[in-house]
């Protein structure tokens, strides 16, 4: 048992990743990531062109729980990137409509 | 240890052929993966799933498991005889995709655990047999007040390690994780270098915490927001008042304006859970009914009916 306090990075909407935290916390490379990009799974955010010279991509956390959740997609149900994509996607819609049913149910009257 | 049924838990008969069990598989793999099932246990089907899969799958571990599965029922109590193996060669290479150490006593038990797989970390960052620690996943209960102050958590976790003979152990530890404020129900906090240990000089894989908030006895959360049903009498909220409400930081005094209608949302601007934004506490009011049990009450209704008629369902046309 250890009396060490641990201090973590909570993942909000503050906190960014680099390609390389994105692709080091889902134990791929570089190359997946990109792919999870190009598919519009995830995407960059402070992609911002300054003048000619490009900023390296940053993440948001919830782009990692989006990688992360489709690395295991990809790994356990055998999908190919797109196929993962399509399900990140209806996830999404999943979840945004079950939080909307969920407040209505709770919230009768409005 | 208990006797597993591989058939029963992927549902199929133990006559099925092995293309009825690859499908039957999959499609419960699709219904049970954690990421998609909303069931409680959809993480512990979805192991056992695997677990029963990757016995069925391979004809040769099959035939094995069905040589000792005829004198057994799921859930009796079970060890395998001495010699239940004889007259069975696994060839190697069986098991891909899938981590050795997640399975069951049962399972180890028939088909041991000395296969390094590790396929979960080999794509992408094997070099030299170092491995990363696997990463680790981990839920952590708080309470609402605790999201607007901030606290200190222990958490038990129960993680397999390989110890020095080469066996797989269940390990406990208990660590104390600082809960920031603002935190949201389902963020998560990384914390780095707290997984599995990595193998040969590999770092340690990370620990996840997702952050969830316990049932509260008054507030509901919606992400930074947060909802408070308050009571009011008809009096308070025809009349208009001053009426004390909690709130997770403190009592505080509510102006209540005259005729307000029962379900008013009211918001008190910044006082949800603290953040950059930080989020609202909105107070939807409530008007309860004093129940007309003595004379006097009787009598004041039926002096209110007189005095102000009112009829709520005009719109209804009745």
């Amino acid at each position: 048992m250890t009396e060490k306090i641990l201090k973590g990075i909570l993942l909000d909407e503050q906190s960014e990743l680099s390609l390389n935290d994105l692709s080091y916390a889902c134990c791929r490379s570089a190359e997946w990531v990109i792919e999870l990009v190009e598919e519009g799974a995830i995407e960059p955010v402070g992609h911002k062109t300054h003048g000619t010279q490009k900023t390296p991509w940053r993440f948001s956390a919830s782009s990692l729980q989006t990688a992360q959740t489709a690395m295991r997609l990809q790994q356990d149900l055998n999908i190919n990137i797109a196929g993962v994509a399509l399900v990140l996607d209806l996830l999404q819609k999943i979840e945004s409509l079950q939080a909307e049913l969920d407040f209505y149910k709770t919230n009768k009257m409005d | 240890m208990d006797f597993k049924d591989y058939y029963e838990i992927i549902g199929v008969k133990k006559d099925a052929t092995q293309a009825e069990i690859k499908r039957a598989y999959k499609k419960l793999a699709r219904k049970y993966h954690p990421d998609v099932s909303n069931e409680a246990d959809a993480e512990l089907r979805f192991k056992e799933l695997g677990e029963a899969y990757e016995a069925l799958k391979d004809p040769e571990k099959r035939a094995a498991y069905d040589q000792l599965g005829k004198n057994w029922k799921a859930g009796q109590d079970f060890n395998p005889p001495p010699d239940w193996d004889a007259g069975f060669e696994f060839s190697g290479g069986g098991f891909t995709g899938s981590n050795d150490a997640d399975y069951s006593d049962f399972f180890e038990s028939l088909f041991g655990h000395g296969f390094q797989s590790g396929h979960r970390q080999s794509q992408g960052r094997q070099r030299n047999y170092q491995q990363r620690g696997e990463d680790h996943h981990a839920k952590v209960l708080i309470d609402l007040e605790d999201a607007y102050q901030g606290a200190t958590r222990s958490i038990t976790l129960q993680a397999p390690e390989i110890d020095n003979n080469g066996h797989v152990i269940n390990k406990q530890r208990t660590l104390k994780v600082k809960i920031p404020k603002g935190v949201k129900q389902g963020q998560r906090i990384r914390l780095s270098g707290q997984g599995s240990p990595g193998m040969g000089a590999a770092p340690a894989g990370d620990l996840y915490l997702e952050v969830e908030f316990k049932p509260h006895g008054l507030y509901r959360v919606q992400g930074h927001d947060v909802y408070l049903d308050v009571p009011v009498t008809p009096w308070e909220a025809a009349l208009g008042d001053s009426i004390k409400v909690p709130t997770p930081t403190g009592i505080v005094d509510l102006k209540i304006a005259e005729d307000t209608p029962n379900g008013r949302k009211m918001r008190l601007k910044g006082k949800g859970i603290p953040a950059t934004t930080p989020g609202d506490l909105y107070i939807i009011i409530q008007i309860t009914l004093p129940p007309a049990k003595s004379d006097e009450a009787k009598a004041l209704y039926k002096k209110m009916q007189q005095v102000t008629p009112y009829n709520p369902r005009s719109i209804m046309g009745v």
